[in-house]
C-alpha cells in the first residue's frame, strides 16, 4: 500500500511552505516568529552539545550508561515549547531536551546513568515525571493522571491542563501502550500521545513493529492521530500545540506519530554498524533537524555571530555539568533504605541499622 | 456493633472510607452496575456516581497503570482485581511501577493505592478462580500485604489499608465472603499490621491467614477434645510480618505449625519458619512444620478438598509436632 508523506513545513534543504500544512496548524505556524525559532535552534543546538559530550562521559568511565537523544530534538523541543507549564510530560527516557526545557538540570539525568540515583528529581516541581525504563509502562500512568484531570474538572470546570506522553516506535508494541490508548479513549482524557518513530528498537527496524504506519493504529482505538516530519521543529510545534488545544478543550485524547531518526546508538552499549544500513543513516543524517534550521534562519538574515556564541555557550554549559560529574561521589549507603516505603517499616529499619553495625565493624580504632 | 457477612463489611469499609475522604475511588471490572461479581462494591456506584465507582475495561495492566497515574495526581485508587488467578496480566505494573516508585520519588510523592483481590480456593471454580498469590509480592519491597479473617478485620482493615500512604495489597478470603460476624463500628481493635491471637492455648502455636484461621480454629476444637491444646494465631499482615506475638506464644508453646492455602515452596509459610527458628531457636521443642497446598497447578474443583489444607492436615502436622 502506497501512504502519504508524513506532513512537513520545513524541509530537508531549509526551504519553509506554510501552504503545506492544512488550515487548522496555520495560526500556530503563524506564531513562530525569528525570536522564537532562535529560542528553538538554541535549545535543539544546546542539547546536542550536551548529549555529544555526555556520550564522551560515558566512554571516559564517568557513566554507566548513556542514552543518546541526537537527531530527536526537533519534536521534542517543538512539543516542550507547545506545551503550557501546568501540563504534565511523562517521558520515556530519551527526552532530554524536553527535560532541560522543563527546568531538569541535565546533571540529575546524568546522575541517573552514573549509578547515584533511580530518580533524579521532583517531578512536580516540574510537571515533568521521572523516566521510565520499562518500555511502555508510564503510557498508563500518564492516561491515569488524565483521568484525575477529568475527577478535577468535574469539582472545578476551569481546570483545562492537558497530559503529554512520549514514547518510541518499538513500545507501540507493548500492552501497557495499546491498553493506555484504551483507557484514554473510554474515559475522553486530556492527552497527547507522542510516538517518537525513530526508526529502531535497538537493533529491531520499525517495520517489525508494525505492517501499517503507527498513527493509523489510534484511528482503530477512535483517537484522532496525524503523522509528521519529526525533523521539521516548526511543523511539530504546530500539530503538538493544536493537539494539546484539542485534549484540553474536550476533544480526549490525540495521538502524534513524528517520525524521526536515532542518529546515535540505542544506547552507549549498543552497536548500529552490526544492523544499521551505511545509506539509510547517511539519507536521515541529510534530514538533520538542526542543520535544516540553521539554513532557514540564516535565509532569514541571522547573522553568524548567533551561530557562534551559541556555540560557546553550548561547550560552556556541557562543561560545566561535566566537572561537576566529576566531582560527584557515591550516595549515602543509607539512601538504600530510604522511601521504599512511605512510612516505618520494621524490615528497612532493621536492615539499615544492620548493614551500619555491619561497616562500622570493620573501622580501626586508633 | 453490627452482624455482617464479610464481604458486606468491606462494603462497609470502602462506604466509609469514600465518605471520609473525597480523593477514594474505586476501579475495577464490573464493580459499578453490577456490584462486583462477590457483590462488595454493591450500591456504592448510586452512591457516589460512575467517577468514583469505574467500571474499567477489561484490563488488569491498565487498571493498575491507571490508578498509579491518579495516584500520581493526588487521588486515592481501590483497584478490585475480580480474581486471584487474574492478577498476573498487572504484574508487570504492581512490581516494577508501584512497589518501585515511592523509592524513585526520593520522597516527592507517595502511592496510596490499594489493590483487593479475592484469593483462595474452596468454592470449586473453574481454573485461575481459587488461587493464593501472595507470595509474589510478598517477596517484592515496596508493598505491604494484609489479610483479615473476621467481618470486624474486613470492616476496619480496608479502611486502614486505604489510608496508608503505601499501596497496600488487601488479600480477601472468598470462600468466607458470606460467613458472618460482628462489626464493632466505633473503633478500630488493632493496628493493620499486627498478629493477633485468635483463640489462647499451651501446647501448639498454630498459624495462618484469611480463610485458613477458620480451618485452624476448627482443628483447635477437633484438638480440645483430645486433650490438646492449640493456640491459634492470624497472621492478618502478610508483608511485613508482626514477629513479637509469633514469637511470644512460641516461647510458650514451643511447637508452630504454619498453615496456608499457598504452594509451600517459597511461600510465606517458608519465611516465617525460618525466621522463627532463628528468632527462637532455644525455645522450640520440635521443627517448625509447614502445612501447605502440595507444589502443583491449583487442581481441578472435584480434587481441591485433596489439595487445600483442612482441620485434619493440620492436626496431622501438630501430631508430628508433639511427637518431638
Amino acid at each position: 500500500m502506497e501512504y502519504p508523506e508524513p506532513l512537513s513545513v520545513l524541509d530537508a534543504q531549509g526551504n519553509y511552505d506554510p501552504n503545506r500544512a492544512p488550515a487548522e496548524l496555520r495560526p500556530y505556524l503563524d506564531e513562530l516568529g525569528l525570536d522564537k525559532l532562535k529560542q528553538f535552534f538554541a535549545d535543539m543546538y544546546i542539547t546536542r552539545v550536551f548529549d555529544k559530550d555526555a556520550s564522551n562521559l560515558q566512554r571516559q568511565g564517568q557513566l554507566g550508561l548513556w542514552i543518546p537523544s541526537q537527531g530527536q530534538e526537533a519534536v521534542q523541543v517543538a512539543a516542550a515549547y507547545a506545551s503550557r507549564p501546568d501540563d504534565y510530560i511523562f517521558p520515556a527516557y530519551r527526552e532530554h531536551a524536553i527535560a532541560r526545557i522543563r527546568g531538569i538540570d541535565p546533571f540529575d539525568i546524568l546522575r541517573w546513568l552514573r549509578g547515584n540515583t533511580h530518580g533524579g528529581w521532583d517531578p512536580k516541581k516540574h510537571n515533568f515525571h521521572i523516566y521510565t525504563v520499562v518500555i511502555g509502562a508510564h503510557a498508563l500512568h500518564a492516561t491515569g493522571y488524565a483521568m484525575g484531570i477529568n475527577l478535577d474538572r468535574e469539582k472545578d470546570p476551569s481546570v483545562d491542563k492537558a497530559v503529554m506522553v512520549f514514547y518510541g516506535d518499538g513500545a507501540t508494541s507493548q500492552g501497557d501502550t495499546n491498553e493506555a490508548m484504551i483507557f484514554a479513549a473510554s474515559y475522553k482524557t486530556p492527552q497527547v500521545f507522542v510516538v517518537q518513530n525513530n526508526q529502531w528498537a535497538i537493533s529491531v527496524p520499525v517495520t517489525v513493529q508494525s505492517k501499517t504506519p503507527i498513527y493509523l493504529r489510534a484511528q482503530g482505538f477512535g483517537i484522532p492521530s496525524w503523522q509528521i516530519d519529526g525533523n521539521d521543529v516548526m511543523v511539530s510545534y504546530a500539530l503538538a500545540k493544536h493537539a494539546l488545544n484539542s485534549a484540553r478543550n474536550g476533544g480526549g485524547p490525540q495521538f502524534i506519530e513524528a517520525v524521526t531518526y536515532r542518529q546515535g546508538a540505542h544506547t552507549s552499549s549498543d552497536d548500529p554498524t552490526k544492523y544499521e544500513d551505511p545509506e539509510m543513516r547517511a539519507e536521515w543524517l541529510e534530514k538533520d533537524p538542526i542543520k535544516r534550521l540553521e539554513i532557514y534562519l540564516r535565509a532569514q538574515g541571522v547573522e553568524e555571530e548567533f551561530f557562534t556564541a551559541l556555540d560557546a555557550e553550548a561547550k560552556e554549559y556541557a562543561a560545566g555539568i561535566r566537572a561537576r560529574l566529576i566531582a560527584l561521589g557515591a550516595p549515602e549507603t543509607s539512601t538504600m533504605f530510604r522511601n521504599v516505603y512511605s512510612e516505618y517499616h520494621p524490615v528497612t529499619e532493621a536492615q539499615e541499622k544492620w548493614l551500619a553495625d555491619y561497616e562500622a565493624s570493620f573501622e580501626v580504632e586508633i | 456493633m453490627s452482624n455482617l457477612p464479610i464481604a458486606k463489611a468491606i462494603t462497609a469499609g470502602l462506604e466509609a472510607a469514600m465518605t471520609k475522604d473525597d480523593r477514594v475511588l474505586l476501579m475495577g471490572e464490573d464493580i459499578g452496575q453490577l456490584g462486583g461479581v462477590f457483590r462488595v462494591t454493591e450500591g456504592l456506584k448510586a452512591k457516589f456516581g460512575a467517577s468514583r465507582v469505574m467500571d474499567t475495561p477489561l484490563a488488569e495492566s491498565g487498571i493498575i497503570g491507571t490508578a498509579i497515574g491518579l495516584a500520581l495526581n493526588g487521588y486515592r485508587p481501590v483497584c478490585e482485581i475480580q480474581f486471584d488467578g487474574f492478577i498476573f496480566p498487572a504484574f508487570n505494573q504492581i512490581t516494577t511501577q508501584l512497589a518501585k516508585l515511592t523509592n524513585r520519588l526520593e520522597g516527592a510523592g507517595n502511592l496510596p493505592i490499594v489493590i483487593r483481590v479475592p484469593y483462595g480456593g474452596h468454592i470449586g471454580a473453574v481454573e485461575h478462580h481459587q488461587e493464593s498469590p501472595e507470595a509474589y509480592f510478598a517477596h517484592t519491597p515496596g508493598l505491604k500485604l494484609v489479610s483479615p479473617s473476621t467481618a470486624n478485620d474486613a470492616y476496619w482493615m480496608i479502611q486502614q489499608a486505604i489510608e496508608s500512604n503505601d499501596p497496600v495489597m488487601f488479600f480477601e478470603p472468598k470462600s468466607k465472603y458470606w460467613t458472618k460476624g460482628e462489626v464493632s463500628l466505633n473503633t478500630p481493635t488493632h493496628q493493620l499490621h499486627k498478629t493477633v491471637v485468635a483463640r489462647e492455648g499451651e501446647h501448639v502455636t498454630v498459624l495462618g491467614h484469611g480463610a485458613m484461621v477458620h480451618v485452624l480454629l476448627q482443628a483447635a476444637g477437633l484438638a480440645q477434645s483430645e486433650g490438646i491444646s492449640l493456640e491459634v494465631l492470624d497472621l492478618r499482615s502478610l508483608s511485613p510480618i508482626d514477629y513479637l506475638p509469633i514469637l511470644r506464644s512460641v516461647s510458650k508453646t514451643g511447637r508452630l505449625v504454619v498453615a496456608q492455602e499457598a504452594p509451600g515452596f517459597v511461600s510465606i509459610g517458608s519465611e516465617i519458619a525460618a525466621t522463627v527458628t532463628e528468632q527462637a531457636f532455644y525455645s522450640l521443642d520440635a521443627p517448625v512444620l509447614r502445612v501447605s497446598g502440595f507444589d502443583v497447578p491449583f487442581p481441578p474443583a472435584k480434587l481441591e478438598k485433596l489439595y487445600l489444607p483442612d482441620a485434619d492436615r493440620v492436626l496431622e502436622a501438630v501430631d508430628r509436632a508433639l511427637a518431638f
